[in-house]
């Protein structure tokens, strides 16, 4: 490990080595700083993407893929449940421990310096401007310094907090995650099955995503008001117990998935924030694989941009924020909107939904109609909904 | 006071995100309370999936 870099990027996820992997391209020198033993690992993910949206950044390998998507099943509080094939689009459910080690793969081969077990443990400041990070490298203290620094560093972003940004998330936009991956689990291989409802997942959903061959990562997300009552653990222990008594669970992992709107500055001079650490997921799914991804590129490209000015400053770098809002920020806030109004529905009224959802012909049953239904009490948002899923 | 109830912390993270004075440290295998600073709030009691912490003040 160098004491200079051009940018240092603090993450090993898919935001942090798309962001090395652009700057490296560029030429510029850049380290990727990575807390845990391993890139990729644990997998904190029910890794779910959209094939476009994967598509936009690498051509997928056989190996990143567990399974094929061609549609969801979502399921009422009554246990009404609603299929719903993708017309145009399908989606993956991806081997991330495999997925995120080839990203960081890609980075390390354009150039990128990679280092595992290096935990960021503050920011070098001078002048107000951010100049490098303290790290703790193999346990021992370290310095390093760049020009930029792309925190990348997940939901908690210590790097965020160091700067000065708030990354404080409010309980009713925060999500307590848990999920199991089981095997020994007989469940259909093409399709996402999403169960709503307080019931099943207050304030958030229960899901199972099958990664062929009886195995399948089933998990629950609920919201910070709920779990304050009763543990997401003991919302899915229920469930397993009367759907899966027989599974074996291989893995258990916990998560927080952070859903608010977008940060509106998650940058300071010299430093941007990217994917979960700048509050990037989509507040209705919680997918955050892809905008991480997106952010992550879109920063690297910036930092290229900045370094070739000389200029480091926030004002310089808020071009990223347009950038991110202008591609999927926006859509974002229309998400958020959409989710407020998601989440206050009644289980009577979601039932009442999935019965008329389930009246349209399935052919023509899209995503968009089910949102659509959705937010039939607040009509306004319907214009959202069709700039959102116009292309459903 | 939080007390960190067993070793079952799987150190995500969650905690931290809802902490209003970041006094949460988790590392790759382990998490430490910097009590000084808990304003004993209990949002990281309930925010965790799986129940680790625990409010041991007296109320
Ligand atoms: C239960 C659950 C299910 C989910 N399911 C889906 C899904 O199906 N589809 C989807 O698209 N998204 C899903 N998400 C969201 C998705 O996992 C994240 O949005 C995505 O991983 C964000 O990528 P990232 O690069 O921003 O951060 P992360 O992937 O979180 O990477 C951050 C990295 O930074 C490291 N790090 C943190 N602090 C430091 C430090 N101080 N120093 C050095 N390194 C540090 C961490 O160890 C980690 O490797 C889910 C999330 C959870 C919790
Ligand atoms: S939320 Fe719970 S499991 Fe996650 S780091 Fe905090 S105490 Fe550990
Ligand atoms: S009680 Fe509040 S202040 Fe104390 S550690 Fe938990 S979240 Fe932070």
């Amino acid at each position: 490990m160098k004491n200079n870099y051009d940018v240092i990027v603090v993450g090993g996820g898919p935001g942090g080595s798309m962001a090395a992997w652009e700057v490296a391209k560029a030429g510029y020198s850049v380290c990727l700083l990575e807390k845990d033993r391993d890139i990729g690992y644990p997998v904190r993910c029910g890794e779910a993407i959209g094939e476009a949206a994967l598509r936009q950044f690498v051509d997928p390998k056989d190996s990143w893929i567990a399974s094929e998507i061609t549609g969801t099943t979502l399921v009422a509080p009554d246990n009404t449940s609603v299929d719903i094939d993708f017309a145009k689009e399908t989606g993956y459910i991806l081997n991330r421990r495999i997925f995120d080690y080839d990203l960081s793969r890609y980075a390390a081969n354009a150039g990128a310096e990679v280092y595992t077990k290096s935990y960021v443990k503050g920011l070098i400041i001078e002048d107000d401007f951010i100049k490098g990070v303290k790290l703790d490298y193999l346990g021992e203290p370290k310095e390093i310094r760049a020009n930029i620094v792309i925190g990348a560093d997940g939901l908690a972003s210590r790097i965020g907090r160091a700067a000065g940004i708030r990354t404080q998330v409010r309980m009713k936009d925060m999500e307590s995650g848990l999920q199991y991956s089981a095997s020994n689990v007989d469940v259909p291989i093409n399709k996402m099955i999403m169960y709503v409802g307080s019931n099943h997942a207050p304030g958030g959903y229960l899901w199972i995503f099958p990664k062929g061959n009886k195995f399948a990562n089933i998990g629950i997300g609920i919201d910070g008001k709920a779990s304050q009552h009763k543990s997401a653990k003991a919302y899915l222990d229920e469930f397993m117990d009367a759907n899966f008594p027989n599974a074996a669970i291989l893995t258990t992992m916990c998560g927080g998935v952070p859903c608010p709107t977008p940060m509106k500055s998650p940058i300071k001079n010299g430093l941007m924030l990217v994917g979960d650490a700048a509050h990037l997921i989509n507040p209705v799914t919680g997918g955050g694989i892809a905008p991480a991804m997106k952010s992550g590129m879109i920063s690297g490209q910036i930092a290229s941009e900045a370094i070739k000015n000389n200029d480091y400053s926030e004002q310089f770098l808020s071009k990223y924020v347009k950038r991110v809002f202008k591609e999927f920020g926006n859509n974002h806030e229309r998400l958020y909107r959409i989710k407020e109004v998601i989440h206050k529905l009644t289980d009577d009224e979601l039932n009442g939904i999935a019965i008329k959802v389930k009246k349209i012909d399935p052919l023509k049953r899209s995503l968009g109609s089910v949102f659509k239904t959705a937010v039939y009490k607040k009509p306004s948002l319907i214009l959202d909904v069709v700039r959102i899923f116009a292309g459903f | 006071m939080i007390t960190i109830k067993d070793n079952r912390c799987d150190f995500c993270a969650a905690c931290i995100t809802v902490c209003p004075p970041d006094c949460i440290e988790v590392r790759e295998s382990s998490i430490k309370i910097i009590e000084e600073e808990c304003i004993d709030c209990d949002l990281c009691v309930y925010i965790c999936p799986i129940d680790v912490l625990e409010q041991t003040n007296e109320k």
